[in-house]
């Protein structure tokens, strides 16, 4: 149990740490690299009370996909550091306000949590042979099946709506038709002309 | 294997308390795993280059050692004793943490790999996911590495990688799904055991279209030709690396390599049983010579393996590179509705009852 502390405060250091470095940083690259680093920590800290399919998912999502094209557009844009930094003494007030509001809705939860339950915030090890990942699935896919097809739905929405808004049609562009690239056969293009050798006269 | 690593601890230090005991033995496993894995990996470079020099007749390194074997610890050596320049305008601390983010992902997934029957260093449930997100943070050492260098070149190769592997990690994601439905599970020495039984039961056979994407998703997220625009030497010098040098570069190349193994070593273990052997079940050969053929073992990984990676140099070896838009093509209208379709046809497949997937409730 001792080792499981130390464990859990070294990742919520850390954690606290990089979300600090996220604001603090002055160059963008560098912030987002320390929210990398606090998604990992919080994955760790999810590790650390058995939630291994919520952890792994959030790195695989996270970090692995939505970070990546974060760290994309971040590079494209030339970002003009001196204003960033303007905006954050001007946007201070109200990122404290929200944060306050926040943190008091969490205190509100955890009290709450706690008087209920009477637990002190401990979690029952989950038996031998337990499945993260099958008891979510059958959960998902039978009591909670219409909420979650109508996010995916929603979700597909967004997609297409957001290909529809951004897709422009330039005239006079000429693109290339795969198929017909790839259906082409030698003896459409190429007439091998078989003839005699000539003769010098 | 683990029993045996375990056993021996014992004998050696019994007198440590059982905790550390335990710790010993895991990491001696560990130890195991990573010195064969660099060795492979030392020895792919030879092998490749006798492959490719073959390939185009010619004879390939033969000059240091034996067969020219000992070439692989030349170039070592020669990388190790190089300077490492960096770029005065440079982000210091992220260009030189770029190599370590490609190189320990490969490396940390061996952790769940199944090498043969009974050892895995850690058999975990999640394990198909654990893969999955390890090979999805490797990218960040490619773009870090092209942003930190702070040259045209790099990022362009940075910008392409990116690209290129947020596109086909999607189809390696929706061919391991149909994996995941064939086998049953996400653990990786349940989906191997699910394939035992002779060739015939591999998932190669149902999930045909799913291998193919799979497999040619690997190539591509390995930045291996003929998917390798993030280097593209006749186009943007070598991409990412173009400013690493020695050690740092050495790193790059490791990881490549590594990543290479890797993928070979899933693609086996998810499409062609991994350990089991091809020939289980021929009672034949019982009481003959033949007999290990038969039993499932290390050896039969390492062949496939050993297959995939020449598969890897023979691309190298024969195909002209893709264009930028034309991989993207590919990744996303191929390969990505090829997996939908087949995850649907499993699907349908496992609710009629039919074929491999009947034991889906």
């Amino acid at each position: 149990m001792l080792f499981q502390s130390i464990l859990f405060y070294t990742f919520s250091a850390v954690l606290v740490g990089a979300a600090l470095g996220v604001v603090f940083f002055k160059n963008p690259i560098h912030s987002v690299m320390c929210l990398v680093l606090a998604f990992f920590q919080s994955a760790m800290l999810w590790l650390l009370i058995e939630v291994e399919f919520l952890a792994i998912v959030l790195v695989l999502v996270y970090v692995g996909a939505v970070m990546v094209l974060f760290l994309f557009v971040i590079m494209m844009l030339e970002v003009n550091v001196e204003a960033v930094k303007r905006g954050l003494t001007r946007y201070a007030p109200l990122a404290a306000a929200i944060a306050l509001l926040m943190a008091i809705e969490l205190v509100q939860l955890i009290w709450f949590r706690g008087d209920a339950t009477g637990a002190s915030g401990s979690f029952a090890a989950t038996p031998e042979g337990y499945d993260n990942t099958k008891a979510l699935g059958s959960v998902l896919y039978t009591e909670h099946v219409y909420a979650f097809e109508i996010a995916a739905v929603i979700l597909l929405l967004a997609i297409v709506a957001a290909i529809t808004l951004t897709m422009r049609k330039r005239p006079g562009l000429k693109v290339q038709d795969i198929s017909k690239q790839v259906a082409v056969r030698a003896k459409d293009r190429v007439r091998i002309v078989k003839m005699d050798a000539e003769k010098k006269s | 294997m683990k029993q045996m690593i375990a056993d021996g601890v014992e004998f050696f230090f019994g007198w440590l308390p059982e905790w550390m005991q335990y710790v010993t033995s895991t990491t001696i496993a560990i130890l195991i795993v990573m010195i064969g894995v660099i060795l492979v990996v030392a020895f792919s470079t030879y092998f490749e280059r006798k492959v490719i020099g073959s390939m185009q007749a010619r004879v390939g390194p033969n000059r240091v050692g034996p067969l020219g074997l000992g070439q692989p610890f030349a170039d070592v050596i020669k990388l190790l004793i190089k300077e490492i320049v960096i770029p005065a305008k440079s982000s210091r601390f992220l260009f030189v943490i770029a190599p370590l983010l490609s190189l320990v992902p490969a490396l940390a997934a061996w952790a769940v790999m199944p090498l043969h029957p009974g050892f895995v260093i850690a058999d975990i449930n999640a394990g198909l996911l654990y893969v999955l997100a390890l090979t999805s943070v490797g990218v960040y050492g490619v773009i870090l590495a092209g942003w930190a260098t702070n040259s045209k070149y790099a990022l362009l190769g940075a910008m392409r990688s990116a690209a290129q592997i947020v596109a086909y990690e999607i189809a390696m994601g929706f061919a391991l799904v149909g994996v995941l439905m064939a086998g049953g599970s996400l653990n990786l020495g349940v989906i191997v055991n699910a394939q035992s039984g002779g060739f015939l039961n591999w998932f190669l056979i149902p999930l045909f279209p799913l291998f193919i994407v799979y497999w040619v998703s690997g190539v591509a997220e390995t930045n291996r030709a003929p998917f390798d625009v993030a280097e593209g030497e006749s186009e943007i010098v070598a991409g990412f690396h173009v400013e690493y040098s020695g050690v740092a570069f050495a790193l790059f190349f490791l990881a490549e390599y590594a990543n290479m193994v890797l993928i070979s070593g899933l693609t086996a273990i998810f499409f062609l049983g991994g350990w089991a052997s091809p020939f289980e079940g021929w009672t034949f050969l019982n009481g003959t010579a033949l007999a290990f053929l038969a039993a499932p073992s290390f050896v039969w990984l390492f062949a496939k393996i050993c297959f995939f990676m020449y598969s890897f140099f023979w691309y190298r070896a024969t195909f002209p590179r893709y264009r930028y838009d034309q991989i993207m093509r590919l990744g996303w209208k191929v390969f990505i509705p090829v997996t939908i379709i087949w995850i649907a046809v499993e699907g349908v497949m496992a609710w009629a009852r039919i074929g491999p997937w009947a034991g889906l409730s």
